[in-house]
């Protein structure tokens, strides 16, 4: 399937788009932020507190008078950095983990790694996540570490179940034939041919990302304010809902169209990747 | 068939009114919530309010006691007499007082609760409350002579504190999680981390506690506090943590809302021992940057009081200072410049967990950065709070409130947390504890307010307001809280 056959395809596959929108818009919103807001998230207005929605306030106003249109731009920033890094340290230390375990399957090494693994994975993620910031304290940069050492064991898994069967297939046996080494065959053989699945869990695990940050500033344990970030602006509107429930709803909003379009978004992917389908539309 | 519909409609109201009127006649047993457990059930022991909250008045009794107004009244001891020269205080005690567990309250008990609470090793956490006392000489079972080494005009004041209560030797070895006192209500049962039962004690000395049984249930998060009284899970809730929600109990006429004034000052806590808070011109500076309506406005809803000093307001003593730090940001930014800061510095500003701190600590940092001083805020919890910035002492910037009443003796103590060390200030306190004529006491007490103030120790924001919510039909509660207590002796429930 040539180019042109690709973008057909992600064209035509409306789930796609639409959670290729929403991510866009929000990755959009995030990297905006960084020139221009509306409004000064640093500055409070006491005076124009809990105001409603209105032309000037897109959103209103939260609590300190700040504006929630503005506060949401650079939450999404503090989101999509959180999880864009947590994703990275998973994959970096996942990927080579499950290709050195794939390559030495069923030996010392590969056990190793993988009961490792199993023991990263038997505590929940929320709970590694609560502990390291007990540990280190709360802020963004160990919110960054502890959703990063829950994502090791994902991509270490997927790629090791994606490269032992890879480990079977003929050119994978001619490239050993011809001499190669183990490290070699995974770097140019295994990794291309699994990239598309690691892209697709890279995206799910995204927005489980935004969710784990979500959650772990709704209890106070992500980013610290005066940061603007998702979690703790639900947090905040707590006792308020009843006063001004669109406090909340902004927030709550941005977390689940976020989600949503990243999850539609990878849900797509895997159909554009997958050959049988691909097969099928051609 | 109508006829039949309009008899059963009859029906059904009557049945309806007598179970209502069942309800109405049955309730003597009531429900407070609020949001700090206590550690433990001494408060001869530890500093917690929370422990006064539960114990003061309603379990423990002192020889004299605070009223609602913050008026010292007799509480155990009838009457006392005063020697001329100040030195002497003879209590009488009153005839029958039996603690909970029997056994007679005389005049061994109050010798042994006041030397246990001044001996070298007492764990209480009010001692200089006892300083002055030289010796206490039991005269007969009823009669308690205390001679103080000198003249202290404190010292009825002094013994209402929940820290002077009366306490047992038979039972001092169980007392943290079994209190046994001589007050109107018995400790009855204590699930950690849910609630704290009381019931009445039929053999009570006094005018006996008009409710049968009393529970505190402790609920930190103030969403949940909120649903609990909207609930009616709990009659009433004490040290309301969301002053937001208030308005929407006055609208309810279920619950009834007490806006009283407290002891609590709430401050901006500085590390003066800590560059560059050691420089006054940089705490003048911060003084002037702090926008103290603003942090009324925003973290309580307009509930407080401007304070310009470490002084409750209500207190006829008050001095108003606040025009020492008025809201300048011109001026702060002119003397941090004057300080050696002309871009301003980077600090921590730790917040312990109640609105007050979370709430101002995030105003309070963006009128800080107006004029150019960053904070790293962290919000930490009670322990953490304690253990770091009480006790450890690292921080720059804290925010809390002190609840004790009268305590602007903090201030002459150089190794207490916000470290201010002024020996003039510290022969002032001396020279107060020293001196029993009240209009003498009162130009003391506003030249120690004036020092303070113009020394810029802490940020002086507001006089923390008791919010208490209840049920309509809850009569006699503490508007005020002079000290830490919910005191019961009083409440009913109105038909």
């Amino acid at each position: 399937m040539g180019r042109g056959g690709w973008v057909r395809a992600a064209l035509s596959s409306r789930s796609f788009m639409f959670g290729l929108i929403l991510s866009l818009l929000f990755l959009g919103a995030a990297l905006l932020s960084f020139f221009w807001t509306p409004f000064d998230v640093a500055r409070l207005t006491i005076s124009e507190r809990l105001q409603l929605p209105s032309a000037m306030h897109w959103f209103g106003t939260d609590h300190f008078g700040r504006d929630i249109f503005s506060m949401i731009m650079v939450g999404a920033r503090t989101s999509i950095a959180v999880a864009l890094v947590a994703v990275g340290i998973g994959m970096v230390m996942g990927v080579p983990l499950g290709l050195a375990a794939a390559a030495r399957a069923g030996r010392l090494l590969d056990e190793i790694i993988m009961r490792g693994n199993d023991l990263v994975f038997a505590f929940p993620a929320l709970l590694i996540a609560i502990m390291i910031t007990a540990v280190f304290g709360a802020s963004a940069v160990n919110a960054i570490i502890a959703i990063g050492i829950f994502n090791i064991p994902v991509f270490a898994r997927l790629t090791r179940g994606a490269a032992l069967s890879l480990w079977k297939r003929d050119y994978v046996m001619s490239a050993r034939v011809a001499g190669k080494g183990a490290a070699r065959i995974s770097a140019e053989h295994i990794l291309p041919n699994i990239a598309n699945l690691l892209i697709v869990q890279g995206t799910i695990q995204f927005s489980l990302g935004i969710l784990a940050e979500a959650g772990l500033s709704y209890v106070g344990l992500g980013a610290q304010p005066p940061t603007p970030s998702w979690g703790r602006m639900l947090a905040d509107a707590q006792t308020l809902i009843s006063l001004a429930p669109h406090i909340a709803i902004f927030p709550g909003l941005a977390i689940v169209f976020t989600v949503l379009g990243l999850n539609l978004m990878g849900d797509g992917l895997r159909d554009l990747f997958d050959p049988r389908l691909r097969r099928a539309r051609a | 068939m109508k006829h039949f519909t309009i008899k059963t409609a009859f029906a059904g109201v009557a049945v309806l009114a007598l179970s209502a009127g069942l309800a109405q006649a049955a309730q003597t047993d009531i429900t407070v919530g609020m949001q700090l457990e206590p550690p433990h059930l001494d408060p001869t022991s530890a500093a917690a309010g929370a422990i006064d909250s539960v114990t003061y008045a309603n379990i423990f009794e002192g020889l004299t006691r605070f009223t609602s107004t913050g008026a010292i009244v007799p509480g155990l001891a009838e009457s006392w007499d005063i020697s001329d020269d100040g030195l002497t205080y003879t209590f009488h005690l009153h005839d029958g007082v039996k603690f909970h567990d029997g056994t007679d309250m005389n005049a061994d008990d109050v010798k042994f609760t006041l030397d246990r609470a001044r001996a070298e090793d007492s764990a209480n956490a009010q001692k200089a409350l006892f300083a002055a006392i030289a010796e206490v000489n039991v005269i007969d079972p009823l009669t308690v002579e205390v001679k103080l080494s000198e003249p202290n005009g404190n010292m009825l004041f002094n013994l209402a504190w929940g820290d002077a209560v009366i306490v047992a030797p038979e039972s001092i070895d169980t007392i943290k999680t079994n209190p046994v006192g001589t007050g109107p209500f018995k400790f009855s049962n204590w699930v950690q981390g849910d609630k704290i039962e009381i019931t009445r004690n039929p053999d009570y000395w006094g005018t006996p506690a008009k409710l049968e049984k009393a529970t505190f249930k402790f609920i930190s998060d103030p969403t949940a506090a909120f649903a609990s009284v909207m609930a009616e899970d709990v009659d009433v809730f004490t040290g309301f943590p969301a002053p937001e929600n208030l308005p929407q109990f006055e609208a309810d006429p279920r619950f009834q809302v007490l806006v009283g004034s407290t002891e609590g000052e709430t401050i901006l806590s500085t590390n003066n021992k800590m560059p560059p808070f050691d420089n006054v011109k940089v705490r003048e500076a911060l003084a002037h940057a702090i926008n103290r309506q603003e942090i009324i406005d925003g973290a309580m809803f307009g509930y407080g009081t401007p304070i310009g000093t470490h002084f409750a307001p209500h207190h006829p003593a008050y001095v108003d200072l606040t025009a020492l730090s008025t809201h300048d940001p011109e001026l702060s930014r002119k003397l941090l410049a004057e300080a050696g800061f002309p871009d301003g510095f980077t600090t921590t500003l730790k917040l312990p967990p109640p609105s007050y701190a979370r709430r101002g600590g995030e105003i309070i940092a963006a009128q800080l950065a107006a004029v150019g001083i960053k904070t790293e805020i962290t919000n930490v919890e009670w322990a953490q709070w304690l253990e770091q910035v009480f006790r450890g002492k690292d921080y720059g910037l804290t925010i809390v409130s002190h609840t004790e009443p009268l305590d602007i003796g903090i201030y002459a103590q150089p190794d207490y947390y916000f470290q201010y060390d002024n020996p003039a200030f510290q022969a002032l306190m001396e020279e107060l504890n020293a001196t029993t004529d009240p209009t003498k006491r009162a130009a003391m007490l506003g030249a120690a307010q004036a020092t303070i103030s113009k020394d810029y120790v802490n940020g002086y924001l507001f006089q923390l307001a008791a919010l208490t919510v209840a049920n309509a039909k809850v009569v006699g509660l503490w508007e005020n809280a002079p000290t830490q207590a919910t005191d019961l002796t009083a409440v009913y429930w109105e038909d």
